[in-house]
């Protein structure tokens, strides 16, 4: 086999497989982020706490209720998508009006509590969650074994992002959401319900922090403080794509996973900082992000 | 000009004229600030309706208000019988009220096909866009491009087309020809009597009174948020000399 660098192959590509699977999560996270922020203007600090709903409500419907991993990945969204839309309802839209920071504060707070009260149920220590068993085992590659799980959860991240992206860029319902980001007042002056367009929204990138929360459950532990990590990296992956930006999201998402994968190869003092790094050579060379508009 | 002999404003036409909007002490605030002061106006079935006066006199105040865009307002203002004055501008346009902002109101994200189709139907009859074609053949030609590439003349006309697909009969006009050349303002006057042709309504800001007065039945004058005068427009060539005082002129 040939060596890189004086890598190993089978290093390089394990490593690359998971840059790419923790890219999956970072580029769905940051994707309803993006939606979040694009429509609604708000920083949705929440969201890895609801990303970590995600995974405990699909913990406890196969603990309490015996509904398998496949259900959950739908039931689970939803659940979480509507208690998004109730924060949206009663929490958020108060604070339409208002600076930024109310809102960011609030989602902020949030999370302290949402944290909170699973930490007081469940503690710290992890809840294991099994691997379906259709996606159980590995394939061998030729170059390298490929656990099927992992796979499975590139692939998803994959179809949820494009399916994401036709939804906004392609379809009706995509224009009217495009349009009220751009000119709220103009849409309302259509006919078109404008409140409720931004309830569904948050609900919707909510949903997607539940799915990747349904996803990491099997292959992470699912644990109160799971997502508290994981949001910063995300945080940093939507201000490295262009805040808003949902192409930025899904791209910037998958190809700092594995930027980070990578540095871990090659210098891996570097791999859990590379991502700032570059979140501060583009924030001073072109701040509104690799995929942003310029303002 | 002959195209006022083919719609009739006889005396003997006129009682049956059906009210279409009623605006009665309408009072209109920007935060603190009193805007529009008991605003009074009517606009009938069939007719071309302006307000004209100088910059920040309140027109396009009045045109937000009747649409729900202005937040802060009260009195009455009724459409075909409905009140507005606490409906929100989703409700008034589905009621079929058209709106054709000064700004034109584009979306510069979304290409010319889908801000073209993006105001819902809200009535029967609406035109097709064949016949928006037909009407404005440069837009045709441009259904792939974004909002922000079009030129001023080009967002004007489109601006005016996504109101005619979806059939709302009545339409708020902001000043349509603000900004454009000659050609286009002949153009958009050519719009306005075909549509007035095909039966709509319209209430129409303008500074341009030469512009107005070759299309409009009846003109309102608009003056420090109040209305202060109104001509029939065969009054105009009696008054132009106070008109032309009210304008600036």
């Amino acid at each position: 086999m040939f060596e890189l660098l004086g890598i190993p192959p089978q290093a390089l590509f394990g490593q690359v497989l998971l840059g790419l699977i923790n890219g999956s999560f970072y580029a769905v996270l940051s994707l309803g982020l993006a939606v979040i922020f694009g429509l609604l203007n708000i920083i949705n600090f929440a969201h890895g706490a609801l990303y970590m709903m995600g995974a405990f409500v699909s913990w406890m419907l196969l603990t309490y209720l015996g509904i398998p991993f496949w259900f959950a990945l739908v039931i689970s969204p939803i659940i979480v998508g509507a208690l998004g839309m109730v924060i949206e309802r009663t929490m958020l839209r108060p604070l339409h009006e208002l600076d930024h920071l109310y809102s960011l504060l609030l989602t902020f707070g949030l999370t302290l509590v949402i944290t909170g009260v699973f930490q007081n149920f469940y503690g710290v220590s992890g809840k294991p969650y099994p691997i379906p068993a259709a996606l159980s085992g590995v394939m061998n590659l030729g170059f390298m074994f490929l656990p099927i799980y992992r796979g499975f959860i590139i692939v998803m991240a994959v179809i949820v992002c494009f399916a994401t992206w036709f939804l906004i860029e392609k379809t009706r319902l995509g224009s009217y959401l495009r349009a009220a980001t751009e000119n709220p007042e103009m849409v309302s002056a259509f006919g078109i319900n404008v409140p409720l367009l931004v309830t569904l929204t948050y609900g919707f990138g909510v949903a997607l922090s539940a799915f990747a929360g349904v996803l990491a459950a099997p292959v992470y532990s699912v644990n109160p403080v799971m997502g508290n990590d994981l949001i910063i990296v995300v945080f940093a992956v939507i201000v490295i794509g262009g805040m808003g930006s949902i192409m930025g999201a899904i791209i910037g998402g998958f190809s700092l996973g594995l930027v980070e994968g990578l540095t871990k190869v090659f210098y891996p003092e570097a791999s859990t900082t590379i991502i700032f790094i570059i979140m501060a050579l583009v924030l001073l060379f072109k701040p509104s992000g690799i995929f942003g508009r310029e303002v | 000009m002959t195209h006022t002999i083919e719609f009739p404003q006889s005396g003997a036409s006129r009682p049956k004229a059906q009210t279409m909007l009623e605006v009665r002490g309408l009072n209109g605030w920007y935060g603190e600030s009193h805007v529009l002061h008991d605003v009074d106006l009517t606009v009938n079935k069939g007719e071309v309706v302006t307000l004209l006066g100088r910059n920040g006199a309140g027109k396009t105040t009045t045109l937000k208000a009747i649409m729900g865009l202005l937040k802060s307002r009260s009195g009455s203002i009724q459409f075909n019988g409905t009140e507005l004055i606490d409906m929100p501008a989703r409700e008034i346009a589905k009621l079929g009220v058209g709106y054709v902002p000064d700004d034109r109101g584009i979306f510069g994200s979304l290409s010319v096909m889908e801000n073209l189709l993006l105001p819902p139907q809200v009535a029967e009859g609406g035109f097709d866009l064949h016949a928006i074609y037909e009407l404005f053949p440069n837009l045709q030609e441009r259904l792939d491009s974004y909002g922000n590439k079009l030129s001023g003349g080009e967002q004007q006309m489109l601006s005016i087309a996504r109101i005619l697909r979806t059939g709302a009969l009545f339409v708020l006009m902001d000043e349509p020809t603000e900004g454009l050349a000659p050609v286009i303002i002949h153009q958009i006057g050519h719009t306005v009597r075909r549509l007035k042709k095909a039966g709509f309504t319209i209430l129409l800001v303008e500074q341009n009174f030469h512009f107005a007065r070759k299309l409009a039945d009846r003109h309102y004058i608009v003056q420090e948020g109040k209305v202060v005068d109104q001509f029939r427009n065969d009054e105009i060539a009696g008054n132009l000399e106070k008109i032309q005082g009210y304008l600036g002129i």
